[in-house]
């Protein structure tokens, strides 16, 4: 087992302090440049927080949906593929809600404050 | 130092120009820039704008009408009323600029942020939708025997195009199989008439005064082809810029955009133009993919290339509202 802090802990510190003390310190292009690394930074410690149980989550709908077992890399691919082959649609049962469970986890991370998110937040689903 | 060669161009074609000072570059990756000069004038300074491929980037991208293309049709658009800058010069091989065109400046705003959101718009933009129906209009009825050779694609086309693209990202996406599968089963095939589509006409391509739209930029991936392409695109929710209830570039409906483009004659088909938002949407998310592709294998390894990447979900969750709405 690693020591701690742990990775959430780390990055959330260095993103910290380029936000609260070198931000202020800098303009122009690199002022833009580190506004995105700072939102690079945030976007690894809310991934870094979520990803296993979303993870999780993700392979226990995918195997119920598919009938197989596999890493969630694996099931997505044969999920593509089965919606490529017409195989499966939204009349199939629980894939709706499925993408969409899947869906909103990944913006959570990428972008929780992207207006569609928020939107569909708020519809409690 | 641009600056010399920049001189040296306008003394060639611009009668008592005696040189050009402040330029400055405003965008570029390796094959296009973007720069911005005042020319000196006794009449007093012209703004202008040059978009170039420096030398030894002569080759277009694929999709690319090409800058040569690009500068003939601002030229007509700008002739036949359509809000376009005025192109000065073209670029010939002895000016050593490279291969491109030199525009006359049109002063305003580009960034979307800043025209939804600032006062100096409050008034023009309740006017945009209708104001961007009447401009495609007059785009789309540009004379097509004056167009420079361009490439032709249809629905049909395009979604076979997108998935080859896709396909080759290695990046399987149930939502965007999901899509692909959705507009092969709502190919509309070839449209009714053919016309010039402008191919990237949205909010950030347009550059906006306190009066409206005063110019229409980046015409490289102009073709011909449905001109409700054009229409399904600026709908597109990534346009929208946190105003998704106003679907034409987060400023008005969908009706006012209609009605503007009706206005001049000419007809709108919703079926078609629902069917190229949801197009445009993966289309954009198939874009951001190959950001991060281009991130991962260089040459440019920027934060904001990564960055564009991990926009795809948005078009994701973007598809899903329009594909499989949850019950409201």
């Amino acid at each position: 087992m690693q020591d701690e802090p742990t990775p959430v802990e780390l990055t959330k510190a260095v993103a910290d302090f380029l936000r609260n003390d070198i931000a202020p310190l800098i303009s122009g292009q690199q002022a833009f440049k580190l506004r995105v690394a700072v939102n690079i930074l945030d976007l690894v410690t809310r991934q870094l927080a979520r990803e296993e149980g979303s993870d999780a989550a993700e392979v226990e709908r995918l195997r119920a949906l598919l009938g197989m077992d596999g890493s969630v890399a694996e099931l997505n691919r044969v999920l593509a593929e089965r919606i490529a082959k017409g195989e499966m649609d939204l009349s199939t049962l629980g894939l709706a809600e499925h993408l969409w469970a899947t869906t909103m986890d990944k913006l959570a991370v990428d972008q929780p404050n992207y207006a569609s998110y928020k939107r569909e937040l708020g519809r409690g689903g | 130092m641009i600056e010399a060669e920049l001189s040296r161009s306008v003394a060639r074609w611009c009668p008592g120009a005696t040189g050009v000072t402040g330029a400055a570059k405003l965008s570029g990756g390796a094959s296009q820039e973007t720069w911005r000069f005042d020319i000196t004038h006794p009449d007093g300074p012209i703004g202008a704008i040059l978009r170039r491929s420096p030398k030894g980037y002569g080759a277009a991208p694929t999709r690319a009408a090409g800058l040569a293309a690009e500068a003939q049709l601002m030229q007509l658009a700008y002739e036949a009323g359509v809000p376009s800058p005025r192109v000065l010069h073209v670029l010939t091989p002895e000016e050593d600029l490279g291969t491109g065109f030199i525009m006359q400046r049109v002063e305003g705003e580009t960034i979307a942020r800043k025209i939804l959101r600032d006062d100096e718009f409050a008034a023009a933009r309740p006017r945009l939708a209708r104001q961007i129906g009447g401009v495609l209009a007059g785009l789309h009825r540009l004379p097509q025997d004056k167009l420079p050779e361009l490439r032709k694609r249809g629905a049909t086309q395009e979604i076979s195009e997108f998935e080859r693209d896709y396909r080759s990202l290695n990046w399987p996406k149930p939502v965007f199989e999901l899509a692909l599968r959705w507009l092969r089963d709502r190919d509309p095939g070839p449209s009714a008439e053919t016309t010039l589509v402008h191919g990237d006409f949205r909010n950030g391509n347009l550059v906006i005064g306190a009066d409206g739209i005063r110019a229409v930029l980046d015409w490289e991936l102009a073709h011909l082809g449905d001109p409700m392409e054009d229409l399904g695109w600026v709908c597109v929710n990534s346009w929208r810029f946190g105003e998704i209830d106003k679907p034409v570039g987060g400023f008005g409906s969908r009706e006012e955009l209609f009605a503007g483009y009706e206005a001049t004659g000419r007809n709108v088909d919703p079926e078609r133009v629902n069917f190229w938002e949801v197009m445009g949407t993966l289309r954009w998310g198939i874009m951001c993919g190959g950001m991060m592709q281009r991130f991962r294998e260089g040459p440019d390894h920027s934060m904001e290339r990564a960055m564009i990447g991990r926009r795809v979900s948005e078009t994701e969750i973007d598809l899903l509202r329009l594909l499989a709405p949850r019950g409201s």
